[in-house]
């Protein structure tokens, strides 16, 4: 695939790249604030978005290039099963509907600023928090290096940096140019960075997709021949499995698996650190309910998407990586200056969520690492500052993780982590609705969910890989093949609940609430809620 | 407190739960739409449908945030 570098393609990406990099630098001027030197400036943004900077920001932050890549690729490789990031984006908004907005409340109520402040200010324990800070570290990490391996296949099917006759530093010297940009932009700018090139990023995306979708289908001959050709190609055996390749429809037997999936990855999906730092960076309650109702514009886009990958399938693009198999049909149904939009479209995609992630993933350490063990009198200076850095060396290890180690590793890693994020639910979310669950009793419950999980994950073999060959497992108990995270969250939710029984019944010390009710319901105006008074919030006034 | 408004926004934020995690019920090929498969053009249009229930949702709760700060003010004075 590698047949010389595409110029004018390289060109037009190199130009996008340019322009996001000037943007990423003058965002520190955008909306800038008397006190720049906090992290509520730095890592959210002066708490200020409203309801489309929120929306864009959230938008670039969880639909990712990666997801942009691996989604159809997923849908090349096997077909309908990989169409379960649909169901669970669908899923995704009723669900924060109702949880989102209070955690936003008690975090403007106390100046939370990561979901482990919120844990041990609810539950009064340090050791709770720590474990939810871990978790989101550890999940955040390899999604990032995710995001580079997005950037990797585009500059491979470019022709640039991706030939193995190269010496490694050539080869990966776009990619080391394209981090530096970044973390240097990310370390000047802090939150706003991302929001701004959110904007490009999405106008460049959503143009992409309707573009591609209008006019790869009539360059094929219409869906019904995408669609029989992507039919037929999975019908054939495959010789590794000796099975056939795919389904346009998932089989009996695959159903539990594709539901499971879309519901873990639901619940998941907000506890991830970096969905948390763009909600937080909101400005009233309201925004968030809003968002809830315009952010699945998005899982639309997502749709059309997953759809390329039966395109691709059509237009006969063979790939092995597959990967590659949409920056590669892109190069080859598309002139080459749109081929360069397209993938300018997903490089700055990796961009933006790689940058919030870094954030959220250096606040957690800052606030929830550093202050509360290491250094407790740390001023909201020193707390920037320490934050600044850590996101510095959060990219330098995911970038180590990326050049070093086999991308399937960082997918393996990636894999595990949404199993592992799904096991701080119950103590974010419970504690959200109820201060029933008892500290010790969720924090059992965490490491029963975190090990069962790792260990079942290690147990899934697959043709080519021995451990960690795929996310889903036989559910003990049921029979039925299901999302191991899933699993490892119900056996978390059910050890959680009988040790609260027993801790309470032997009265275990509770731990200091220092939350009140009415901190779950606060808006922004509300007394001790700080922020600039928000545009008529319904309620409130009469 | 259970309230019939409350009733129904809960059966708005559920709704897709129910259609979407039974995948028995959208598991076929047939009918197709210009070409399309039932099981991604139904799940798609769920993105619609979803999005709707989700604003009917957010403005009946409003409608319920109102309704119990007019109670309260009113039990104040």
């Amino acid at each position: 695939m590698n047949d010389g570098v595409n110029g004018v393609a390289l060109g037009v990406f190199i130009f996008f790249f340019l322009a996001v990099t000037v943007m990423g630098f003058l965002a520190a001027r955008w909306r800038r604030a008397e006190n720049e030197h906090s992290l509520d400036e730095w890592g959210l943004g002066g708490r200020s978005f409203g309801t489309w900077i929120t929306w864009f920001l959230l938008g670039g932050d969880l639909y990712t290039a990666y997801t942009f890549v691996a989604v159809p690729a997923a849908i090349y490789a096997a077909g309908a099963s990989g169409f379960f990031a649909v169901p669970y984006t669908i899923l995704v908004y009723p669900l924060i509907f109702t949880f989102l907005p209070r955690l936003w409340s008690v975090s403007h109520r106390h100046g939370y600023v990561t979901t482990s402040d919120f844990v041990r200010g609810r539950f009064g324990s340090k050791s709770l928090s720590l474990a939810v800070a871990v978790t989101g570290i550890l999940a955040t990490m390899p999604y990032i290096a995710l995001q580079l391996v997005g950037i990797q296949a585009v500059l491979d099917v470019m022709g640039v940096g991706g030939g193995e006759n190269t010496n490694w530093f050539v080869k990966d010297l776009p990619l080391l140019i394209a981090f530096g940009v970044l973390a240097a932009y990310t370390y000047s700018s802090g939150l706003r960075a991302p929001a701004l090139i959110a904007f490009v990023k999405d106008a460049l995306i959503y143009l992409v997709i309707a573009v591609a979708i209008i006019y790869i289908p009539i360059k094929l001959g219409g869906f019904d021949d995408v669609f029989a050709k992507a039919g037929d190609a999975f019908g054939q055996t495959n010789p590794a499995t000796g099975k056939p390749r795919g389904a346009l429809v998932p089989a009996e037997a695959g159903q539990w698996t594709y539901a499971t999936l879309a519901l873990g990855s639901a619940l998941a999906l907000f506890m991830y650190p970096h969905s948390i730092t763009a909600t937080l960076s909101s400005k009233s309650r309201e925004v968030i309910r809003r968002n809830t109702t315009i952010l699945p514009l998005y899982s639309l886009m997502l749709g059309l998407l997953a759809l390329l990958g039966f395109m691709a399938i059509a237009a006969g693009v063979k790939v092995t990586n597959g990967q590659l198999a949409i920056p590669q049909l892109f190069e080859n149904m598309f002139p080459d200056w749109f081929a360069g939009v397209a993938f300018a479209a997903i490089g700055i995609g990796a961009l933006v969520p790689a940058a919030i992630m870094s954030i959220a993933a250096a606040n957690l350490f800052t606030r929830n690492i550093y202050k509360d063990f290491i250094k407790p009198d740390a001023t909201p200076k020193e707390e920037t500052r320490v934050s600044k850095i850590v996101s510095l060396l959060v990219k330098v290890g995911a970038l180590v993780f990326v050049l070093t180690m086999d991308k399937t590793v960082a997918i393996n890693f990636q894999l595990l982590g949404g199993i592992w994020i799904l096991q701080t639910f119950p103590a974010l979310v419970g504690g959200l609705f109820t201060r029933w669950f008892h500290r010790w009793a969720l924090l059992a419950g965490w490491a029963v969910g975190m090990v069962y999980g790792t260990v079942a994950a290690y147990g899934v073999a697959s043709p080519t890989q021995k451990h960690f060959g795929g996310s889903s497992k036989e559910i003990p108990g049921i029979g039925e093949i299901g999302y191991i995270g899933l699993t490892a969250f119900v056996l978390n939710l059910v050890v959680a609940v009988v040790l609260t029984f027993v801790l309470k019944a032997v009265k275990a010390p509770e731990g200091i609430d220092e939350t009140s009710p009415a901190d779950y319901t606060a808006d922004a105006g509300d007394p001790g809620v700080q922020t600039e008074l928000p545009p008529a919030t319904a309620g409130s006034a009469h | 407190m259970v309230t019939p408004l409350r009733v129904v926004i809960a059966l708005c934020l559920l709704a897709p739960f129910v259609a979407m995690l039974w995948v028995g019920s959208y598991a076929k090929v047939d009918p197709t739409f210009i070409g399309i498969p039932f099981f991604y053009w139904y799940q798609m249009l769920w993105v619609l449908i979803s999005t709707a229930l989700t604003m009917v949702a957010h403005q009946l709760w409003r409608r319920d945030q109102r309704a119990r700060s007019t109670t309260k003010g009113g039990a104040a004075r």
